[in-house]
């Protein structure tokens, strides 16, 4: 198991680090840095200016060696432009040349500096992610539970109304991404058109303080598109094991149905959707950064939007470093609960 | 001249019955649901004398109920259409209206369901989904789209108004509103459902949307089946080295959340690099790849065949392989028979979301080819001493072509809500691209006060991905009874 475990945690860190290299690429391509320039410096700068403002800063070295500063694995070189002033991107304002550390980077524990929200990377991103956490948190209370309910209701008798009713909800529901039952349920609950008003149409209000008003809807809108997922997940894997032999032992024995439901099929069918919801955070992430958009949350989703479209590249590549680990370490946590739940699998 | 109500005169008749026979198949519906917790199961039992006698009590009488309301509900929605298209326009109000505009697609529809029913046992796997219902409904649902695309984007019969024409004075007008200075009582006088923030047709706009989905979405899963097929068939077979890589690399796609992908891929300044251009000289290349292995390693005994065989099927290809990654004026513009341009937004939306969907693709087929790697006829041809090549797209593939039909259904209907969520974030098509996912990011912008520009184009999307849902479920039953 240790080596296991070791061997995928080298897996994901080699993951992590190719795909921060193809962040990093795509966002050092000379348009986007050129964007970057002219977004912030001037929008008419010529050509000679933008080639300048770029060498003063840094920005023109090959990518590599970037990307090993970015690291931390490299030294950031202080650049004395053409007028004379000394720029590392380690320095920060208070700090003399003389101070700058020769390192900064992830490494070293320095995200960088957003050059949209003018703050530090680390700080962003720790409140951004704290904001979605909330969200995320209580997007779990709701959608495992209701899932698993009706994934199991639907599975115990397969082929009954009750199975057909609850899977033509569940396809529905999987065939509905988040913009579309997101505008839905604004035009239902809290347009004027159709006069309900029940909830707010805007989740901004949460971040200081989250009510039923103004949190049901982001929560209800990412909630559904995973739910019909994991309950015909669930579904199957409970439909397979009502037909299993022991589940026939115990009927003959005269088990009643119920018991024979909550205590010898719940466990083994819920082997299969626990890697499910696993495998559903990177979705999750999906539908977040769309339901923040549309509910203007300003949580991680719409920092990741604010800073793609602004080509703020420390930013993004925290983002994306984030992001990353998250995935990778619910697949890790899928496969060793995976191990851990399967008896067949743990003592063999 | 007047504006439209939803349902105009026959309304007054059908209405009432419409809200009351949905009133009680909702509350039956619901009924029924409870009741089979407590109920006995409508069971047939087998009396001593021979005969049979049906069990059923409250629920047998409340699901018999529940059929005939079911029957009713759906023989009303017909005489909405029917009647919407026999009676002259605009006495049917808006959906009357609509259902005529849609005559085109109702007949298609009709077409396809006798003709495919009368032969559905000459059919195979096609005729097989008329036995079940759900993949009947799905089907529909898929055609009914399909067909929109054809009449209504394409040869343009449906829409009532161009997609990009402004009427002043229709901003955000509801549903049925008349066009100021419209002579001719017919269609084209009414913004059928509103119009929206610029003043454009929201009806016209939603069908020539439909264009753009049927056609990119359908391309798109192809051509990521192509890549995963061709990568993941040798992956399984060969295993080792090989395998390993394009296992990592496929994780390492896999492992990048799709938004982050999408903004730092689809925007115009990655465009203007040429990086697209060569993601499609890569990704449009595995076609010809898969094509032409597939006709070698068959034909590679007989050299004359195999010659024209791959003749007549890769120059083809290679021509229009040539054209679409060839563009003027771009960082890769070489070829001189250069027959179109893709337009660099369509482009590089298109290739995106094939990168994204081949990885999943191949770890599909890769799990599939691994365990028919096992069976009896692939060792048989081994000892035959066919290549790997022509076990790999011979005996193997046919072998996996069930799930992979199912999954291309699922994929379909993944890669349509890819597309709408690049439009709902304004990535790559054009802002004022009728496109579903572009008007309901426009659409939702003044979702306060009118809800009638971003709803049509949102169940549109939806009834869409539904009915390849649907098929894909119907498709999975009635290929699990082989």
């Amino acid at each position: 198991m240790g080596a296991f475990i070791l061997r995928r945690v080298g897996l994901m860190v080699l993951t992590a680090l190719c795909l921060t290299f193809v962040v990093f690429f795509l966002t050092n391509l000379y348009p986007n840095l050129e964007k970057l320039a002219k977004t912030q410096g001037n929008q008419r700068m010529t050509d000679e200016q933008v080639e300048s403002w770029l060498a003063n800063r840094g920005y023109n070295q090959p990518v590599f060696l970037k990307y090993g500063q970015w690291l931390g694995v490299l030294p950031t070189p202080v650049i004395e432009g053409p007028d004379g002033e000394m720029r590392s991107r380690c320095r920060d304002a208070d700090m003399s040349i003389e101070e700058t550390p020769r390192f900064c980077g992830i490494l070293q524990g320095d995200w960088g500096f957003s050059t949209v929200f003018k703050d530090d990377v680390s700080t962003i991103i720790s409140t951004r992610l704290g904001l979605t956490g909330w969200l995320m948190f209580l997007v779990m209370l709701v959608m495992v539970p209701a899932a698993l309910i009706i994934g199991v209701a639907a599975g115990m008798r397969e082929g009954s109304k009750l199975d057909r009713s609850l899977s033509t909800v569940a396809i529905t529901t999987t065939a509905t991404p988040e913009y579309v039952s997101g505008v839905v349920f604004i035009a239902i609950f809290t347009s004027s058109a159709v006069g309900l008003k029940w909830f707010n149409g805007s989740a901004t209000s949460a971040m200081d303080d989250i009510t039923f008003a103004n949190f049901t809807l982001p929560v209800l809108t990412i909630a559904l598109y995973g739910t019909g997922y994991i309950a015909r997940m669930t579904r199957a894997s409970m439909a397979e094991v009502m037909t299993a032999q022991y589940i026939r032992t115990a009927r003959l024995k005269g088990v009643s149905f119920g018991n024979i439901v909550m205590k010898h099929a719940l466990r083994n069918a819920l082997i299969a959707p626990f890697t499910v919801i696993m495998l559903q955070f990177p979705w999750l992430l999906n539908g977040v950064v769309i339901v923040e958009t549309l509910f203007n949350y300003k949580g991680f989703g719409w920092t990741l939007v604010q800073a793609a479209g602004n080509n703020d590249i420390e930013l993004l590549l925290g983002l994306s470093v984030v992001s990353v680990f998250v995935v990778l370490i619910t697949q890790l946590i899928s496969d060793i609960g995976y191990v851990f739940l399967n008896p067949r699998i743990r003592i063999s | 001249m007047d504006n439209l109500t939803w349902t105009g005169a026959l309304g007054t008749i059908l209405d009432p019955i419409l809200f009351a026979v949905a009133g009680f198949f909702i509350v039956l519906v619901a009924a029924q649901v409870v009741l089979s917790f407590f109920a006995t199961p409508v069971t047939l039992q087998s009396n001593p004398d021979g005969t049979l006698q049906r069990q059923g009590g409250v629920l047998g009488t409340v699901s018999t109920l529940n059929k005939w309301l079911l029957l009713a509900l759906i023989c009303i929605a017909v005489t909405y259409i029917v009647a919407g298209m026999v009676m002259p326009y605009g006495s049917a109000g808006i959906v009357g209206a609509m259902a005529k505009q849609f005559t085109p697609v109702w007949i298609a529809l009709v077409a396809t369901y006798v003709l495919s029913i009368t032969f559905k046992r000459k059919l195979g796997l096609y005729g097989k989904l008329f036995d079940s219902t759900i993949g009947m409904i799905g089907f529909g649902l898929v055609m009914f789209w399909v067909y929109t695309a054809i009449f209504g984007a394409a040869l343009e019969w449906i829409p009532t108004h161009e997609p990009l024409s402004q009427v002043s004075g229709l901003k955000n007008k509801v549903p049925g509103t008349a066009v100021p200075g419209a002579e001719v009582w017919g269609p084209g006088a009414h913004y059928l459902l509103g119009g929206d923030n610029l003043a454009r047709d929201v009806f016209s706009r939603m069908i020539y949307g439909s264009g753009i989905v049927v056609l990119i979405a359908p391309m798109a899963t192809l051509f990521a089946f192509m890549v995963g097929i061709t990568l993941g068939l040798p992956a399984a077979y060969f295993g080792g080295r090989l395998d390993a890589v394009l296992s990592f690399i496929a994780n390492l796609v896999l492992a990048f959340p799709v938004i982050l992908l999408f903004y730092l891929l689809v925007t115009p300044e990655i465009t203007e690099t040429g990086l697209p251009q060569y993601m499609a000289t890569v990704l449009f290349f595995f076609p010809l790849v898969f094509f032409g292995v597939l006709i070698h390693s068959r034909y590679k005994t007989q050299p004359q065949q195999n010659y024209i065989r791959l003749a007549v099927v890769l120059i083809p290809l290679f021509l229009i392989y040539a054209s679409a990654i060839n563009a003027n004026a771009s960082k890769i513009d070489f070829w001189p028979l250069d027959f179109f341009d893709i337009a660099p937004g369509i482009l590089v939306v298109f290739v995106s979301v094939v990168f994204v969907n081949s990885p999943t693709v191949f770890r599909i087929v890769r799990g599939l080819a691994l365990d028919i790697k096992t069976r009896d006829y692939v060792a048989a041809a081994q000892t035959r001493g066919e290549t790997p090549w022509y076990i790999m797209l011979w005996e193997i593939l046919p072998n996996a072509r069930g799930p992979l039909i199912v999954d291309f259904c699922l994929r379909i209907g993944y890669t349509t809500i890819l597309l709408g969520t690049l439009g709902f974030f304004g990535l790559g098509l054009p802002p004022d691209s009728p496109d579903w996912g572009s008007t309901i990011n426009e659409g939702r912008k003044l979702m306060i006060a009118y809800i009638h520009p971003a709803l049509p184009p949102a169940f549109a999307l939806l009834t869409l991905v539904l009915g390849l849902n649907l098929l894909a479920d119907g498709l999975r039953e009635e290929s699990l009874k082989d």
